[in-house]
């Protein structure tokens, strides 16, 4: 493992602010990995990151599952098998025993950006 | 080893015996051998006069398909027991010998000829099984006047069902007026009016004393006083007579009129064989309707299984029912015989009502009562009979004309626990509020648990009566919420969509909801937007709110690809399109399979290679067959009588017209069609939401059938439509289906839903009960004009068309991703175990 690539933040560009989708989510591929960018809220809008990969079908589907808000907390509905999973923890609420992945997601300018350095990879 | 249990005879009454086996405990300790005299499996005889409204055997057919073959009942169907030798215990058929331990006799009844001479004659009938049906349609053929001789319940069934078969029909009658057992003189004559109205003709006080060769006609019927009546057939229908003589020539006791003789249990003079239903007699009395039959059965089998607690000890005969459209109740004693019994009237000339109350002497408590004309009284009046309920001080409240033109009726709350509300089967107001003890809150719960108003039906309104205000009394408030997002019904947010104009979800849930959304709320509301207003599904406002299908125009396989249906109306296709789709399932690789709805599916494609396919398929003439939404899918069809010998109509043609009219309807749930080109029903239209089957005279319209889990058989909704009524209230149905029905509610239970269920959807659509079929209409014609290809427009429009891709930053074709192996020549996803092996 390499420790300096988890202390420095490493802020990759992953897309542009057009390309997302308002209330839905689009993916994208960082270092050969799927990724699922969610952008919620419509002017004061939060971005969120978590995998694309559905632990369930082990398919590349997350990011096109519907959004669903309950008390609050945002999640996204699986495609395949409609589990729900957080997405700011990337917690499945019917199974807490499994998490997904979730990356630090900001938006400089007109460019999204995620951080991968905490990537176990 | 199994104890052998025989019985005889596979009618309603019979078939109610083996299912009444199957579902108790001790159904493995048995072997069920079944002999059945008639050629096909158990059907209901009680509306048999349907049959001729489509004549296939299994649409009467009682039970699953599959009933007697799941539990192994040995079915000896055309089979009839020739001898019982009690001795050594065994029944003798044509092809063997059988023992039993247990015998019952289900044998049922047959009908009474009375002595005429010339009553042998061909042409001169029986209305009793599918057979003697089909012999009176042969008679039929060439036929123009038919004679019902008998003007009973059964006689006027079957003048109805002459009727149905395009004769002009007559009735006659003995007695001095129609159905004298039930109805008195009054109700007769004011019966008989209504009926001569439907141009039936009624003659009463006849007797026959023969039939001759007609001059005009086939026959000739003479009667006593010198007059004769001249017609092609005639069908005795006279009463009915228990089918005894087995048990007689086995050496059973016989009633004095004949029947088997048995006792509160069901047995008969010998201690191992029982009989049940039309063929016995209990205390003089034989028991000519299905209930009765069917409480017998249930108490021979408790008898035979060693439970002492149900007892047969006699039945009430009140009956209900519509004859040839007449409302005609009778309950109890009708006739006033009790000791003492008074009489409360109503009558009505001008529009044909006729109510009778027989009471007791202190004006306390309903002996009989007569309905002619208005049965909705009925369940009331039945109620305060069998329960013993005390009368209100002033008992002709309950028969009077209301100011609000509706029938006083008896709260629910007021019926003691025992009393019954489904006498098919036997199910008490106790059982149901038991039922909803256990979580039962709906009339579809509580005909699933406790089968009540499955029978008949005739209950289902008293069922719900009881449920609403038990419901109400536990406290128990039924949240018909869509979601926590919205404290509405689908019906109540699809009224507010339409009043308020409401065009995106956003607005809607600004107004009239809470909270972010779900998936339960925003595809609900994207399809209600979508039947209101027809936007595109991809319009800014409305795409985050799809299912990933509807967001993609395709159908989500387990790995992630999409699958891909053209629509191909009524499954009509060129060579030359047949070929372009193969050629795009080749460039593409994709797997294709012919799909049970008569197109072609294409799997395995990533999102960015949808719009490239689609680019292809549309240059070749397709359009989206909305595989993916809850919308029409597919109209099947047979090839019609564009090259079928036996077809009589252009099912083809009319097929592809509805395919191509509902195409792109949003509806709660998807929607399925098919069109036959005759009766031989090739299209299987009666599994369908909408089915069409042609006649001679034009078409038939079936109505809330599906397949699936739960299949269920379309309901006959209108008879021998020209082209423009039938698609009138196909577009009235498909609306208010649209407009009233529960999220993801398919047709059948949303019409089981309804309160007055088939009923009340002929009220809405054929007679317009609402005066709503115009709204109805031009909001179909809304969707129909606004239609457009999703595909094509959205491969028109660049911002759609970005979001077909499968990684916004990166070209990288996704399949690259997505493993894949090999299977008789295609390519389909890697199975489980090979990722196994591979890991």
């Amino acid at each position: 493992m390499n420790s300096l690539a988890k202390t420095i933040p490493e802020w990759l560009e992953v897309c542009h602010l057009d390309d997302l989708v308002m209330g839905s989510g689009v993916a994208v591929l960082v270092k050969g990995k799927a990724v699922a960018i969610f952008a919620i809220g419509s002017n004061d809008f939060k971005l969120y990151a978590i995998s694309h990969k559905d632990p369930f079908s082990n398919a590349d589907v997350l990011a096109h599952g519907i959004v669903c808000e309950g008390n609050g907390v945002w999640t996204v509905a699986s495609p395949i098998y409609k589990q729900h999973f957080r997405l700011d923890t990337g917690e499945c609420l019917e199974d807490p025993t499994v998490t997904v992945n979730t990356w630090p997601i900001r938006l400089r300018g007109n460019l999204v950006e995620i951080n991968t350095s905490d990537e176990v990879s | 080893m199994k104890k052998q249990l025989v019985v005889i005879g596979n009618g309603m009454v019979g078939h109610h015996f083996a299912e009444q086996l199957m579902s108790s405990a001790a159904a493995t300790e048995y072997e069920l051998r079944i002999f059945a005299e008639e050629p096909c499996r158990a059907y209901d005889r009680v509306h048999l006069s349907e049959y001729f409204d489509h004549p296939s055997k299994t649409h009467l057919q009682l039970g699953d398909e599959d009933f007697y073959s799941k539990h192994q009942i040995q079915l000896h169907l055309a089979e009839p027991v020739t001898k019982i030798d009690r001795d050594v215990k065994k029944v003798i058929s044509n092809s063997g010998e059988y023992v039993y331990d247990i015998l019952v006799f289900a044998t049922g009844s047959y009908p009474f000829v009375p002595p005429i001479p010339g009553n042998d004659q061909p042409h001169c009938l029986v209305y009793r099984t599918l057979e003697d049906l089909d012999a009176i349609q042969a008679s039929a053929d060439g036929a123009a006047h038919g004679v019902v001789v008998g003007g009973g319940l059964l006689g006027l069934e079957a003048a109805h069902a002459l009727k149905k078969l395009g004769l002009e029909s007559h009735v006659v009658e003995f007695a001095p007026r129609l159905m004298p057992v039930q109805l008195d003189t009054e109700a007769g004559t004011l019966l008989r009016r209504k009926i001569e109205d439907l141009d039936v003709g009624v003659h009463t006080s006849k007797a026959t004393e023969q039939i001759i060769e007609g001059q005009d006609k086939r026959l000739r019927m003479c009667f006593n006083d010198g007059s004769y009546l001249e017609t092609d057939l005639i069908v005795f229908s006279a009463g009915i007579r228990p089918q005894d003589k087995l048990a007689a020539e086995a050496g059973l006791t016989i009633g004095q009129r004949g029947g088997i003789l048995v006792d509160s249990h069901c047995c008969s003079s010998d201690p191992h064989i029982y009989a049940i239903g039309e063929c016995a007699v209990w205390n003089h009395q034989q028991f000519g309707l299905v209930a009765p039959g069917y409480t017998m059965a249930r108490a021979a089998l408790a008898h035979i299984l060693d439970d002492r607690s149900t007892q047969f000890s006699g039945a009430d005969m009140s009956t209900k029912l519509k004859l040839l459209g007449v409302d005609v109740g009778s309950i109890g004693d009708a006739h006033g015989t009790s000791p003492g019994a008074l009489n409360y009237r109503y009558a009505d000339e001008l529009t044909g009502v006729y109510r009778k109350l027989v009471v007791s002497e202190d004006g306390k408590h309903l002996l009989g009562a007569i309905l002619i004309g208005d049965n909705s009284f009925y369940d009331t009046l039945l109620q305060y009979a069998l329960n013993g309920i005390e009368l209100p001080s002033s008992p002709e409240m309950l028969i009077l004309p209301s100011s609000t033109g509706e029938a006083v009726s008896l709260s629910s709350s007021a019926l003691p626990t025992e009393a019954t509300i489904c006498s098919c089967h036997n199910v008490t107001k106790g059982n149901i509020c038991e039922a909803i003890d256990q979580g039962a809150i709906s009339l579809a719960d509580i005909k699933s648990t406790t089968k009540a108003a499955t029978g008949c039906g005739g209950c289902a309104a008293m069922a719900k009566s009881i449920l609403d205000s038990e419901l109400e009394k536990r406290g128990v408030h039924v949240d018909k919420s869509l979601c926590e997002h919205f404290h509405f019904t689908r019906q109540e947010l699809f009224h507010v969509v339409k009043v308020e104009e409401i065009k995106t979800f956003d607005a809607l849930i600004e107004r009239h909801g809470k909270g972010g959304g779900c998936e339960i709320c925003k595809p609900a509301v994207a399809s209600i937007l979508a039947s209101v207003w027809n936007e595109h599904i991809h319009e800014p406002a409305h795409v985050a709110l799809q299912d990933t299908n509807d967001t993609f125009m395709a159908n989500m396989q387990k790995n992630g690809t999409y699958s891909v249906v053209p629509r191909i109306p009524g499954g009509e296709i060129t060579p030359a399109m047949l070929i372009s789709i193969g050629e795009v399932g080749k460039k593409y690789n994709l797997y294709t399979k012919i799909t049970g709805g008569q197109r072609i599916d294409l799997f395995g494609a990533t999102l960015d290679e949808l719009p490239k396919i689609w680019e292809e398929l549309i240059a070749a003439g397709f359009e989206t067959g909305h595989a993916y939404g809850k919308s029409l899918r597919t109209v099947k069809s047979c090839i019609g009588d564009t090259w079928c010998r036996y077809g009589v109509q252009d099912s083809m043609s009319m097929a592809i017209r509805l395919e191509n009219r509902y195409k792109g309807l949003r509806s709660p749930h998807k929607v399925k069609m098919a069109v036959s080109g005759c009766t031989r029903e090739c299209a299987e239209a009666q599994s369908k939401d909408i089915g069409v089957i042609a006649t001679e005279k034009g078409w038939n319209l079936f109505v809330c059938g599906n397949g699936g889990m739960k299949p269920r058989h379309a309901d006959l909704f209108a008879t021998d439509l020209d082209d423009e009524t039938l698609i009138r209230y196909i577009d009235r149905v498909l609306m208010f289906y649209v407009y009233t029905a529960d999220r993801l509610q398919r047709t059948s239970v949303w019409m089981e839903s309804l309160d007055g269920g088939l009923e009340y959807l002929r009220q809405v659509v054929i007679e317009d009960r609402l005066g709503l079929a115009k709204e109805l209409e031009s909001r179909m014609q809304h969707v129909v004009n606004t239609y457009q290809c999703e595909w094509k427009s959205a491969l028109q429009d660049p911002t759609k068309r970005k979001r077909f891709r499968s990684y916004v930053n990166a070209d990288e074709p996704r399949r690259a991703r997505i493993e894949m192996i090999e299977e008789r020549g295609q390519m389909i996803p890697a199975r489980q175990i090979a990722e196994e092996e591979y890991s």
